[in-house]
Parts: structure tokens; C-alpha cells; sequence
């Protein structure tokens, strides 16, 4: 049985698996929080205290995606609206029922030294096993001078994390906020300051959607919205990214608990490939229940047991090393796509993909026969669409009629005819069209190469095609 | 023409419930985000109009259900009634690459009638080309799906047309003939009338039946297109056809769907296998009778009905009987009608009595429903018109017929199709009419 307990993060928290919750609703008050323990969450980060404020109602707002709810998830809840007694009490009461099970309090104060201290020892004397200084909740704290002010500014952040160290006795974690210029600053200034871990990311800025009648955004609060924090499935590859950027920099990287975007033990797993510690979890709770941790255990088990990997340190960042910068990339490594005429079922979504928004080069002539060379000599998608939008169709109304409609198929499920081909002589093995396929293993990327020796960018640039940075527009 | 002259009747309509009730609004955006939204999609193709589907399924995922309803139409006029007459199985829906998926395919019909049944609640009417911008007369004979069809694409661009109907209303089998449960006479009347706001003319209760009229019709206008369908339902040609209780499917049907016949009790024997004979058995069920056999003198692999019907009639409660065929109807003493019928053996691609099989089904209503016969009275005086079997020879890809002013689409000469098939030839007509009309003005 693989082990997925976390030893020593951050220099001393366990905690019996990597998942956490984080920082928010589903951390807001005691009974929560030992419901979710028993439900199998590993470490909970308390909803932030500080000033006790009052939340506007209504606070979320959210991106459904083809059918699916909350792709994304917009809040414009700040800390906790309860008081900070309450809180602490509680919170000491979870330690004494779940004394394996750590609790890591977020806290939010203003920038003045003794109003760190006091919250710090307060925390602490509650029982905590660890502190999230909460510089990075975007919204709203900026007004006042506190939050995001803290975490954009490289240098009250190393300040700010000082004046913690001084008094903490338990684990510091810095929580970055991703909406910076370049989050390894703030890093590696937390890291000057002290910090024995980081957080990352909160949330997103963001605005959902507007409302087409009233012109409101979402949320709309008594006839206004404001700028809220994104979070969910849509920001995991933004989370994936700056934690790369964190990890693979000597000056920034810490013990990381990662998180954004996290609804399941796949995307789990990329963060801790990508170095984290543990892993921190909102959203999906917010939409799904604590129940969800149970695939996330289960799920980390199953794939370490597949892979041979006993501990969670078997595999810790194993992918940082496999992102390279872009100059290093080898261009003489070729692959062009291959489709399976098995598995085609002839939605032929790759060829007007290839077509408008590729390299003109997955053709519909099956039937007319190959035509390799120059795009111009293939009918493009307008031509191949007025063919049978001008053809005669009818209904099978006779048994023969029916019998031949269903046998005109040839070799493969699809007929010949709707089975696209790929002129590997003008693929550029971009990818797009596997992306687009809706059948799993249909359309592959296979090596085309001439075996030539790898050649990256900045090899070449020594000749003349390459100089410097590359356009991406 | 009056919309009004058949009343909602709520008997019928509880006993006719939608075979394919309407999506919930939620259920519409689920199922339209379902669609791959294929390139050159095969459910187009398939589509004898060629109605872009996936075009018009992802307008209603977006909420735009208005520029939903105006693809459909744009491709097929009568959208409405196609979406739940059609039968989507062997057309759009069975050539849905789902069915390679591993899923099912996209509930096309329904999200059709989804997005035509907004735009309908909407009352708004259809842009047309202002009338007399394309100088040519058209008048289209019978006012069924092909016609309509026909005389609408006319008038969208500029063009005038008439129907004539000799029937009382307009529609044709849109009207009479189809199964209550999939489209109602109102809903056939409502898209009607759609269409004479766009500015067709109808001159209902207008039979042409002579070459004089014919004569007159030509004098009037440009070209003639011929919408008759086929004709009367073919006989049995048995002994005893012609008494009470012995009524033909199309008169049956016509009958419930127009209040006249509400009701059924006992025993009903309905003799054919074709779509047509599963609507009538299936209706005489729902229409209160015991028992409903439908008798057959070929085998279940046979029946030319589509398997989806076969299987609708027999959950429906209508029993099977293969390979027998009736000989003879007579009056028993209780009044009851006595069916007299034989087991039949094909034999060398003849049907061949087996001795000692003969079996009398006493019974209170026969309903043949073995086909139609082509539309004589018409066609008799069309005689520079070529026919086969009856059926008015076209070019499918104009619907000219030998007469170069004549055009025809629709069952008389397709030989019996369904109704999307009907507005397919209209529109083609409709359109190589405006090409000549064009031609012939530049």
C-alpha cells in the first residue's frame, strides 16, 4: 500500500495525506471543519481572521462552460465575518478532538508590527500548527492599504514575514497572490524574510460575465459588482505555470503547498510532479461536498501503486526538470498526425480544424483519390460543404432502400468518404487536430523525423533563422 | 381559409399525447451542448432539405433561438411539422456519428420542434423580397407539403404564387394524414397560414380536374406545379368491401383528426404493413378498441413500415398476424362484420393459399391500408407530361417534368415519400423556376 502521508512540511507539519482544504467557505468555522476530517481531508487551512468584517450578499458568481456549471468560480467574500474569539475557540477545540489533523490559521491584519505579534501569538496559543499570512486575498483589502498591497510589493512582504518570524514558533507560509508581473519576486522576498513555506495561488482577478439585461456584472450587489477572486478548473493551468516558475528558481523555491483550480487526484498529482508538498482544495468542496476527497485519496493511491512509487516523495517534483525554455526546445523533433480509420467516426471536426485554424493539410478525398503536394489542389471546407449541401437526398422509405443506406460503409464504421486524410508531406505537427477529435486514441502524433541530431532554436540563431525571443502572437 | 375551423379538441388531445413531448428550455441547452458540431455534419446530408443542424442546435445553446428557428426555415419551410413528423431515425438522427460514439445520437427532432415552437410563440412573421421583384406566375396545384413548400421559397423571393386545394383546408396529409400523436391538424393549419402571411395566395375547395382548367391555369400564369399526391387508397378488391364498418386508413385517420370519428370500441382488423397501417392501428387503440390486429400477408421481415413504427404499434397493444390475407368480408347475425382470411406461402415470389388454413376474425371495423393509387383524375388529362406507374417523371435536380412549364414534386412523383421529402421538391422546383424566370428576364 503506497503512503501518502506528508512528513515535515514546511520543517514540521504531518498531516496523514496531502490534501487540504483551503482558506475560505469551507474552512469558515469549527463543525466544519472536523466534518471534513472525517471525511478524509488531511489538514484544513482556517477561513482568514483578522478584523472581523461583513461580507455583501450576494458574493459568488461563476463561468458554466458548455453545459457545465462553474467551470470557474468568482468570489467577492473577503475574511471571515465572524470574531476572531470565536474563531480561536473553535479552533482549539478541533485540535483537541483532531490532534493529527493540522490546522494552519490564515491571518489578515494591518501592517503594523504589534498587530502581527498579537494575532501571531494568538493563533499559535490557540494551537495552530502553522500560519498562512493571507497578503495575497485580492479583493477588496487594497482600499485599505492591506492584502494585495502586501503581496504585490516585494518589499513589504520580506518586511511583513520578517515581523511574523520574529514571534511565530510555528511554520510560516506565505500565500502569492498571482495577479504580479512576476510572482518568483514576491517569492523569493517572502523567502527572504523567513518564510518556511508559500502558498500558491489565490485567487484570480476576475469578472465572470455580465448580465445582457441589466448590463450588471455578476455578482450583482443592489445594482453594482466589483472586481472578485477566480478560481476553480479554468485556473489550474495559470496555478501549474507561476508554481513552475516558483519551484524551478533557486532564489523563490520553498516547501509549496499548491493550489488553484484542484477537483481531483489527477490534478493533484501534477502539482505535487510539479514539487508541492500538499495540496490545498476550495472549489470543488464549494460545488461538490467534502465528499470529493475520497477519489482524491484513492486515486493518488491507485496511480502510485501503478507506478511503483511508495512515498510521495518517490515522484515530488519529477516534471520540474521537463519545462524547458522555449530556445531549448529541439527542432529537429518531428511528428505528424496519424488517424485511425477504426476509431473515426466522422464528426470531421480535424479537418476544419486543420483547415481554418492550422496548416491546410487533413483533406476530404478519401474517395477521390490522393492528391498529395500543394493545399491549392484540395477542395477546401466551402467546396466540400456546398457538394453534399447541394446533392439529392431522400428518405429510405423501402426495406432496399434501408439495406443499402446502411451498407455503403466499406472497410471501416465510417464510411470512406467522411474519413479525413492527412497529407504528411504538409503537417506540421502542430497537434490541434488530436485536440479537437472527440474520440480518445483517434487521431495520434506519430515521429516523422529524419533522425537528424537535435537542433534547438539558439543552434540555429548561430545561422540566421533564429534571433532572440520568439514571436508569439 | 380559416385556422379555426377545427377546434382544440381535448378529448383528442389527451388521448394523442405527444409521441415526442417538447424539451424543457434546460433540457434543450443540455442536449444542444451534447452536439459535436460536426464539419459537412452527416445529419445535413442526410436531410433531404438539408436543414443545417448543427448550425441551428448550437444557436439554441447560445440562447440566439431566434436565428435558430430562421436556419431551419431557411432550409425547410415547414421545419415545424418536420420536426415531428419526420422520421428522424433512418434521416438526421440515424446518420448522427453518436451512434459511432458510443452514445446516443442527438435528439434532433426535438430540439428542432424546440427551436420552431420559440419562434412561433413569438408571432413574428418571415422576411420575403418585396412581391412582383421577380416578374413570373406561378400557381401550384394541391396545397400539401410539396406546394407549400414551392409556392413559399416563390414568394420569399419576389415571386407570386397561388395554391389551389380542393380540399376545405390546406395542407394536405400534413392535415389529414398524419398521426395525431405526432403532429397535430392545428399545428399543420398554423404553419399554413405562416405561410400565407408571407404573401401565398390559396384558393381552397378548388379541384382541377379537366383540361379546361388546366387550360385557364396556364393562360394565368408561367409555370404549373403539380403538388397532387397520390390518389384514393387502393381497394382489396374482395367481396363485402364496400360496407359500413370498412373505411380505408386515410379516411380513418382523416376521420379522428377531424372530430368526425371520436371514438372505437371491439375489434379492429387493419390490413396492410406500411407506416401508414401502424398509424391506423395505432390510433384505433388510443381510440378505445379492445383488440387491433394488423393483418399482413407477408412476414415481419418484410413489412415495409420503419422498425421504430413496428415497434411503437407493438407497444401500443396492436397484435401481429403474418402471412394471412383476407378473401372475403361478410355480416355475421349480431351484425358484426366477419373477416374471412387465408395463410398465405410465397412461392416463387408468388402468394399461394395453404390448405385448410382458412380462419374467419369476427370483428366491428376493417381499415385497408395497402398503398395508393396514383392520382388519376388529374394526371388522366396531362398527357404531355411522361409518367411511370403513374408517377410524373422529373428531373430530380429541377423537378421539371416533360412539359418545360410544368414542374411536380412531392408523393405524385416521388411515388409516396415522406414530408420532408415533399418540401425537398418543392423548394428545388421553386428555386429552378426562379433560375429560368432570371434567365429569361436577363
Amino acid at each position: 500500500m503506497p503512503d501518502i502521508r506528508v512528513h515535515q512540511f514546511a520543517g514540521r507539519i504531518d498531516a496523514p495525506n496531502p490534501f487540504w482544504l483551503a482558506s475560505g467557505p469551507a474552512t469558515n468555522s469549527g463543525e466544519q471543519v472536523m466534518r471534513a476530517f472525517d471525511a478524509g481531508w488531511g489538514g484544513a487551512v482556517w477561513k482568514t481572521i483578522g478584523n472581523r468584517i461583513t461580507n455583501p450578499s450576494p458574493r459568488y458568481s461563476s463561468v458554466n462552460w458548455n453545459g457545465m456549471r462553474m467551470m470557474g468560480l468568482n468570489s467577492i467574500e473577503l475574511n471571515s465575518d465572524r470574531s476572531l474569539e470565536e474563531n480561536l475557540r473553535e479552533l482549539s477545540d478541533v485540535k483537541k478532538y483532531y490532534p493529527y489533523h493540522p490546522i494552519i490559521a490564515s491571518l489578515m491584519v494591518e501592517s503594523k508590527r504589534e498587530a502581527w505579534h498579537t494575532i501571531v501569538q494568538r493563533a499559535e496559543d490557540a494551537g495552530v500548527d502553522g500560519l498562512e499570512l493571507n497578503f495575497s486575498c485580492h479583493h477588496g483589502r487594497n482600499e485599505r492599504g492591506i492584502g494585495p498591497t502586501i503581496g504585490q510589493v516585494p518589499d513589504y512582504t520580506e518586511e511583513i514575514t520578517a515581523w511574523v518570524k520574529e514571534k511565530a514558533r510555528t511554520p510560516v507560509l506565505v500565500k502569492l497572490s498571482p495577479n504580479v508581473t512576476d510572482i518568483r519576486l514576491i517569492a523569493s522576498a517572502a523567502r527572504r524574510g523567513g518564510a518556511d513555506g508559500l502558498s500558491a495561488i489565490n485567487t484570480i482577478n476576475s469578472i465572470t460575465s455580465i448580465d445582457l439585461d441589466t448590463f450588471i456584472p455578476n455578482p450583482n450587489v443592489d445594482g453594482a459588482s466589483t472586481t472578485g477572486g477566480y478560481g476553480g478548473p479554468a485556473v489550474k493551468p495559470i496555478a501549474l505555470n507561476l508554481i513552475q516558475q516558483i519551484m524551478s528558481d533557486p532564489a523563490a523555491a520553498l516547501p509549496l503547498s499548491g493550489t488553484g483550480g484542484i477537483s481531483n487526484w489527477r490534478d493533484a498529482v501534477e502539482f505535487l510532479l510539479l514539487g508541492c508538498g500538499t495540496v490545498q482544495v476550495c472549489t470543488a468542496v464549494m460545488h461538490y461536498g467534502y465528499r470529493v476527497v475520497e477519489d482524491m485519496a484513492e486515486g493518488l493511491e491507485n496511480w502510485m501503486r501503478t507506478k511503483g512509487f511508495a512515498t510521495l516523495d518517490d515522484f515530488r517534483g519529477l516534471s520540474i526538470g521537463r519545462i524547458t525554455d522555449w530556445k531549448s526546445l529541439n527542432l529537429n523533433y518531428k511528428v505528424v498526425a496519424h488517424i485511425d480509420e477504426q476509431k473515426c467516426i466522422g464528426c470531421d471536426l480535424c479537418h476544419i480544424a486543420c483547415w481554418d485554424g492550422a496548416h491546410q493539410c487533413i483533406h476530404m478525398d478519401r474517395v477521390s483519390g490522393p492528391v498529395n503536394g500543394q493545399v491549392e489542389l484540395h477542395d477546401g471546407p466551402p467546396t466540400v460543404e456546398f457538394r453534399s449541401r447541394t446533392s439529392i437526398a431522400s428518405t429510405p422509405v423501402t426495406r432496399q432502400e434501408r439495406a443499402a443506406a446502411a451498407s455503403n460503409h466499406g472497410p471501416y464504421p465510417t464510411p470512406l468518404a467522411k474519413i479525413p486524410r492527412v497529407d504528411e508531406t504538409e503537417c506540421t505537427g502542430c497537434n490541434l487536430c488530436t485536440l479537437v477529435c472527440p474520440v480518445d486514441e483517434c487521431i495520434t502524433m506519430v515521429p516523422a523525423g529524419d533522425n537528424s541530431a537535435a537542433e534547438n532554436p539558439a543552434h540555429r540563431s548561430q545561422g540566421s533563422e533564429f534571433a532572440a525571443e520568439p514571436q508569439r502572437s | 381559409m380559416s385556422t379555426a375551423s377545427i377546434p382544440d379538441d381535448l378529448l383528442l388531445r389527451e388521448r394523442f399525447t405527444d409521441i415526442k413531448p417538447p424539451l424543457s428550455p434546460q433540457a434543450a441547452v443540455i442536449e444542444s451542448n451534447r452536439c459535436l458540431n460536426c464539419f459537412d455534419a452527416p445529419c445535413t446530408a442526410a436531410c433531404p432539405t438539408h436543414i443545417d443542424v448543427p448550425g441551428f442546435i448550437k444557436r439554441i445553446s447560445t440562447g440566439n433561438l431566434r436565428g435558430s428557428a430562421l436556419r431551419i426555415l431557411d432550409a425547410n419551410i415547414l421545419g415545424s411539422s418536420c420536426a415531428k413528423a419526420c422520421p428522424v431515425e433512418v434521416l438526421c438522427e440515424g446518420a448522427c456519428v453518436m451512434h459511432r460514439y458510443n452514445s446516443e445520437p442527438i435528439q434532433i427532432g426535438r430540439l428542432q420542434r424546440y427551436a420552431m415552437d420559440s419562434f412561433q410563440a413569438t408571432g413574428e412573421e418571415l422576411l420575403t423580397a418585396p412581391r412582383g421583384s421577380r416578374n413570373v406566375q406561378v400557381a401550384c396545384i394541391g396545397g400539401g407539403p410539396a406546394s407549400l413548400a414551392c409556392a413559399a421559397e416563390l414568394c420569399r423571393h419576389g415571386a407570386h404564387a397561388i395554391i389551389l386545394e380542393r380540399n376545405e383546408l390546406p395542407g394536405g396529409l400534413n392535415t389529414y394524414g398524419i398521426a395525431e400523436y405526432k403532429l397535430r391538424t392545428s399545428d399543420s393549419l398554423r404553419e399554413a397560414e405562416m405561410i400565407r402571411r408571407m404573401g401565398v395566395e390559396f384558393r381552397t375547395g378548388a379541384a382541377i380536374e379537366t383540361a379546361e382548367a388546366l387550360e385557364e391555369l396556364e393562360s394565368e400564369f408561367d409555370f404549373l406545379f403539380l403538388g397532387v399526391g397520390l390518389g384514393a387508397m387502393q381497394r382489396m378488391n374482395i367481396p363485402g368491401e364496400d360496407q359500413k364498418g370498412v373505411l380505408n386508413a386515410l379516411e380513418f385517420i382523416a376521420s379522428y383528426k377531424t372530430g368526425r370519428l371520436r371514438e372505437l370500441s371491439g375489434t379492429v382488423v387493419v390490413v396492410g404493413a406500411g407506416n401508414t397501417a401502424i398509424d391506423a392501428a395505432s390510433a384505433a387503440r388510443r381510440l378505445g378498441a379492445d383488440t387491433v390486429y394488423l393483418l399482413y400477408r407477408r412476414g415481419e421481415r418484410e413489412m415495409t413500415a420503419f422498425d421504430f413504427e413496428y415497434e411503437h404499434a407493438k407497444h401500443e397493444g396492436v397484435q401481429f398476424l403474418w402471412r394471412r390475407q383476407p378473401y372475403a368480408i361478410r355480416t355475421s347475425e349480431r351484425g358484426r362484420l366477419l373477416l374471412d382470411t387465408v395463410q398465405v406461402n410465397e412461392v416463387d415470389k408468388s402468394l399461394l393459399p395453404a390448405p385448410n388454413s382458412e380462419h374467419v376474425i369476427e370483428c366491428d371495423y376493417v381499415i385497408p391500408a395497402i398503398g395508393q393509387s396514383p392520382f388519376a383524375q388529374l394526371v388522366q388529362e396531362l398527357r404531355r407530361i411522361e409518367l411511370r406507374n403513374g408517377i410524373i417523371v422529373i428531373d430530380p435536380e429541377t423537378g421539371q417534368t416533360g412539359n418545360s412549364r410544368y414542374f411536380a414534386g412531392g408523393d405524385c412523383a416521388n411515388g409516396g415519400r415522406e414530408v420532408v421529402d415533399a418540401v425537398a421538391d418543392g423548394k428545388r422546383a421553386a428555386r429552378a423556376i426562379l433560375k429560368i424566370a432570371e434567365a429569361a428576364y436577363a
